[in-house]
C-alpha cells in the first residue's frame, strides 16, 4: 500500500532533486550579481559588481579561453569519433580500440589530466624518452607546454577524455539507427567505406548524440579541476577566476563571482548558439558533398588518420595511469632517465592517512549519493511501467539540463543562497549537490536496458500471481542485476570526479580524492600527485570492475544471463 | 455460479478503428482457438484478459471467470494463467524455485517441496529441480512453463502461439500434454494459433478474425 502511494511522487521527486539545485543556483547566482548579499550586509540591485569585473584587465582573455577551450576540445573531439567511426566500425581494429577505450571512460578528468601533464611537460615521459639521444637536453628544457597561454595542452587533455566519452554515445546511439544496412547499400553504389558512412550513416548519427555533443561543449568551457591543472594562469579560464573569487575570505568577491559566473552562463548560451548555426552551416555543405556523388578520394589516408589519433588518446590516459603510478612509487628520479633510481613505499606511507581519510570520503559521499540516484532512477522508471506513462523528447531534455546548464554557474549561487539562508555547508549538501550529476548518468545508464526487459515476464509473473512490488523485487531487479552495478558504477565514477560542487557546497572542508589531488596542483609535488590521481582512478575503476565480477559469480550457475 | 470463462461483448479498438468484438462462452475443461492473420489483435485479445493490455488500445466488454467479473481486476488477482511461444523460464531462477515461484503460497516448506517434486515428475522431469533453465531443451522448457502455471492454480488458461516454436515432432507432443493437463483440470482454455493443426487438436470451437 505504502508504494501505491509513494510510487508515483517517484518522478516528480526525481525532477525536483535534478533541476531544483540548478533553479536554485542560478537564482542564488542573479541576485549577488547585482550587488543583493545580505549575508554580508550588502543590499543590490546594483550594476556595481559588472563594473568591478568588467575593469579586471585579464577578462576578456578569460572569456575568450573558456569560448576557444570549449568550441576547439569538442570540435576536435567529434571530428576524431566520426574519422574513427566512418574508417573502421566493424572491423577488429575498431573492436580493439572500442575495448581499450571503454574503462577509460570513468578515469576522472583530474587524475586524467595530471596523467597527461606527466607525459607532455618538459620533464614528462615524452621529453625523457627523447633525451638526451634526439633532443640533446641534459636537464628539462625551459618551455611553457603544460599551463601554455593558448590552453593547447588544456584542449588536447580534454580531447583525450572526452573522445572516449563521444564514442561509446556514438556506439549506442548507432544500435539504434539501422546502420549497417545502409553502410553496405552505399558501398555497393561504390562509396568508400569512409565517405560513404559520412554521408550516410553520420547525420543520422548526430542527431541522436547532439545533446551529448552540448553537454560536453558545456563542459569543456566551464570545467575548473583540468583547467587548474593543464590551463593557463596568467589569467586562467574565466570559471577558474569565478572559483578564486568565490574561495576569497572577503565576502564582497562574492558579488564579483557571482557576476562572472553570470557571463559564463551568457558565455555558454552564446556557445552553443553559435555550434547550432555550425550545424546548420556543415548540413548545407553536407548536402551539397552528397549531391556531388564524389566517392571519396583521401578515405584510405584520412582513415589511418583517425584511427592513429584514437590510439593516440587511448595511450595518452593509459601511460599517463603509468606516469601516475611510476611517480607515486618513485624515490630518486633524475632527468632525464625513463625510470626512477629505485621504486619505494614511502610515498604511500607518508600521505597514508590523509590518502585513507579522502579515500572513505569519496566512498562515502559516492555510495549514498549513487544508492539515492538508483532508487530515484528505478522508481521513475517503474512508475512509467506500471502507469504506462510515456517519456517524451522534453522529458529526456530536462534530464540533460543540469549538464548543459554550466557548473560555474550555479554552484556559487548555491552556496551562496545557502549562506543567505543560514544553512552549514557540509557533507549532507555535497551529497545532494553530486546527486544532481550523478542522477542524469545513472538514469541514461540504466534506462534503455530497463525498458528493454522483455514485459512478457511481468505479465507470466502477475499471471503466477505475483503483485507488482514482488514481479519488480523478485523478477525484474534479479534479471537487471549487470545493468544496475554498471549503473552504479557510473555514478560513482561521476561522483568521484566531481570538483567543483565538493569544494563550493563544502565550503572548502569536505576533503575527497579529488580536491585533495587538485589541491596539490601548486605544490607540485609529483609524489604526492601520483599518490592521489593513482588512488582518484581506483576508485572510479574499481567499481566498474565490480560491476563485471559481481554478476558473473552470483549468476556463475544461470547461463541465461551470461551475456544479457 | 457458472463455472467458466465468459466474455461478454469485448470490442478492442485501436485509434478509434475496431480491430475484434467477440461474445463468447468457454465451458470448463473446453477450448476455444482464435484464428486469423498477425497483427489482427489475437494476442490483444488476450492481454485484455490477463488485464495487461497496451496503452495505445482501448477496450470494452466484461470478462466474467466462474461467476466473477475480473475485468477491472489488477493481473495478479485475476487467475488467469497465459503461456507464451518463449517459455519464458526466469532465467535468474534454477528450474525448481520457478516451479516455486508459481506454486500459490501456503503449506509447510516440506509441503510445497514435495509439490514441485511431484510436479516435474508429472511431466518426465524428476531430478531437474536444481538445474539452470538455460541448459534444459525446448521441449523440456516447455514442460517446466507449463507446470509452473499450473502450480499457481488459476482458474483459466490462455495460450499464445505456445507450440510454434517447437519442431514438428515436439510440438504434436507438447500440445497434447497441454490439453489433458488442462483438462484434467477442468480449466476453461482460449489458444491463439495460426496452426489450423493447432486448433483441430484442440477439437473446441473456432473463431476466426479477418482483418478489418
Amino acid at each position: 500500500m505504502k508504494t501505491r502511494r509513494f510510487l508515483p511522487l517517484l518522478p516528480m521527486l526525481t525532477l525536483l532533486a535534478m533541476i531544483g539545485p540548478v533553479l536554485a543556483g542560478l537564482y542564488g547566482t542573479v541576485l549577488p550579481a547585482f550587488g543583493h548579499l545580505p549575508a554580508a550586509g550588502l543590499y543590490g540591485p546594483t550594476l556595481a559588481p559588472f563594473e568591478t569585473l568588467f575593469a579586471w584587465q585579464g577578462l576578456p582573455r578569460a572569456m575568450f579561453l573558456s569560448v576557444w577551450v570549449g568550441l576547439a576540445s569538442t570540435a576536435i573531439s567529434l571530428l576524431i569519433v566520426a574519422l574513427i567511426m566512418a574508417g573502421w566500425s566493424g572491423t577488429r581494429a575498431f573492436a580493439v580500440l572500442e575495448r581499450l577505450l571503454s574503462p577509460l571512460l570513468s578515469v576522472p578528468h583530474a587524475a586524467a589530466a595530471f596523467g597527461f601533464a606527466f607525459l607532455i611537460s618538459p620533464s614528462g615521459w615524452i621529453s625523457r624518452a627523447l633525451s638526451p639521444s634526439i633532443t640533446g637536453w641534459d636537464r628539462p628544457p625551459d618551455l611553457l607546454i603544460v599551463q601554455d597561454p593558448w590552453a593547447l595542452s588544456m584542449i588536447a587533455g580534454l580531447v583525450v577524455k572526452e573522445v572516449p566519452f563521444l564514442l561509446l554515445i556514438t556506439l549506442a546511439a548507432i544500435g539504434q539507427a539501422d546502420t549497417k544496412r545502409s553502410a553496405t547499400i552505399v558501398q555497393a553504389l561504390g562509396y568508400r567505406r569512409l565517405t560513404g558512412w559520412l554521408k550516410s550513416v553520420f547525420p543520422l548519427v548526430y542527431k541522436q548524440i547532439k545533446l551529448p555533443v552540448y553537454v560536453v561543449l558545456v563542459y569543456a568551457m566551464s570545467v575548473v579541476d583540468v583547467a587548474v591543472i593543464l590551463g593557463p594562469n596568467t589569467p586562467s579560464t574565466l570559471s577558474v577566476q569565478i572559483v578564486k573569487l568565490m574561495s576569497d575570505p572577503n565576502l564582497a568577491m562574492r558579488l564579483q563571482a557571482a557576476a562572472g559566473a553570470l557571463i559564463q552562463l551568457g558565455l555558454v548560451i552564446g556557445a552553443l548558439l553559435f555550434w547550432r548555426s555550425g550545424e546548420r552551416v556543415f548540413r548545407s555543405l553536407g548536402s551539397a558533398w552528397v549531391l556531388s556523388g564524389r566517392r571519396g578520394k583521401l578515405d584510405t589516408i584520412v582513415g589511418q588518420f583517425g584511427l592513429c589519433l584514437g590510439v593516440l588518446c587511448a595511450f595518452s590516459i593509459l601511460f599517463g595511469i603509468a606516469a601516475l603510478a611510476v611517480w607515486s612509487f618513485a624515490g630518486y628520479w633524475g632527468f632525464p632517465d625513463l625510470l626512477p633510481d629505485q621504486f619505494v613505499l614511502k610515498n604511500w606511507l607518508r600521505h597514508g592517512d590523509g590518502m585513507l581519510a579522502a579515500t572513505w570520503e569519496t566512498a562515502l559521499i559516492g555510495g549514498v549519493a549513487t544508492l539515492a540516484a538508483l532508487a530515484l532512477t528505478v522508481g521513475c522508471l517503474e512508475a512509467e511501467y506500471r502507469y504506462k506513462l510515456r517519456v517524451t523528447s522534453r522529458g529526456m531534455l530536462l534530464l540533460y539540463l543540469p549538464l548543459l546548464v554550466p557548473q560555474t554557474a550555479f554552484l556559487p549561487g548555491l552556496q551562496t543562497l545557502m549562506l543567505n539562508l543560514g544553512l552549514e555547508v557540509g557533507r549532507g549538501p555535497v551529497i545532494f549537490a553530486h546527486l544532481v550529476f550523478v542522477l542524469p548518468y545513472v538514469f541514461l545508464s540504466l534506462a534503455d536496458p530497463f525498458r528493454a526487459w522483455d514485459s512478457r515476464m511481468g505479465t507470466i509473473a502477475a499471471a503466477l500471481g505475483a503483485s507488482p512490488d514482488q514481479v519488480l523485487w523478485s523478477v525484474r531487479l534479479p534479471m537487471l542485476l549487470r545493468p544496475i552495478l554498471t549503473a552504479a558504477a557510473v555514478g560513482l565514477a561521476v561522483s568521484v570526479g566531481q570538483y567543483l560542487p565538493t569544494l563550493l557546497i563544502g565550503g572548502g572542508r569536505i576533503e575527497t580524492l579529488t580536491t585533495e589531488a587538485v589541491a596539490l596542483v601548486s605544490g607540485g609535488d609529483r609524489r604526492a600527485i601520483g599518490v592521489y590521481g593513482l588512488m582518484q582512478t581506483a576508485a572510479a575503476l574499481v567499481p566498474f570492475s565490480l560491476a563485471l565480477l559481481i554478476p558473473a559469480i552470483v549468476w556463475r550457475n544461470r547461463s541465461g544471463l551470461q551475456h544479457g | 455460479m457458472d463455472k467458466g470463462l465468459e466474455l461478454r461483448d469485448v470490442v478492442i479498438t485501436k485509434g478509434g478503428v475496431q480491430l475484434l468484438a467477440i461474445s463468447k462462452s468457454i465451458a470448463s475443461g473446453e477450448v476455444l482457438s482464435i484464428m486469423g492473420p498477425s497483427g489482427v489483435g489475437k494476442s490483444t485479445l488476450l492481454a485484455y484478459i490477463t488485464g495487461t493490455l497496451a496503452p495505445d488500445f482501448e477496450a470494452v466488454g466484461r470478462i466474467v471467470l466462474d461467476g466473477h467479473d475480473i475485468t477491472n481486476a489488477p493481473p495478479h488477482a485475476r487467475r488467469v494463467g497465459i503461456l507464451f511461444q518463449d517459455d519464458l523460464l526466469f532465467p535468474h531462477m534454477s528450474v525448481g524455485a520457478n516451479l516455486s515461484f508459481g506454486l500459490r503460497a501456503g503449506g509447510t516448506k516440506a509441503e510445497r517441496q514435495q509439490k514441485v517434486l511431484n510436479a516435474l515428475e508429472e511431466v518426465g522431469l524428476a531430478g531437474f529441480s536444481e538445474r539452470d533453465p538455460a541448459t534444459l531443451s525446448g521441449g523440456q522448457k516447455a514442460r517446466v512453463a507449463l507446470m509452473r502455471m499450473l502450480l499457481s492454480e488459476p482458474c483459466a488458461l490462455l495460450l499464445d502461439e505456445p507450440f510454434s516454436r517447437l519442431d514438428a515432432a515436439l510440438r504434436a507432443q507438447v500440445r497434447e500434454l497441454v490439453f489433458a493437463r488442462a483438462k484434467v483440470r477442468a480449466l476453461p482454455v482460449v489458444l491463439v494459433t495460426h496452426d489450423e493443426e493447432d486448433a483441430r487438436a484442440a477439437g473446441g470451437d473456432i473463431v476466426t478474425f479477418l482483418p478489418s
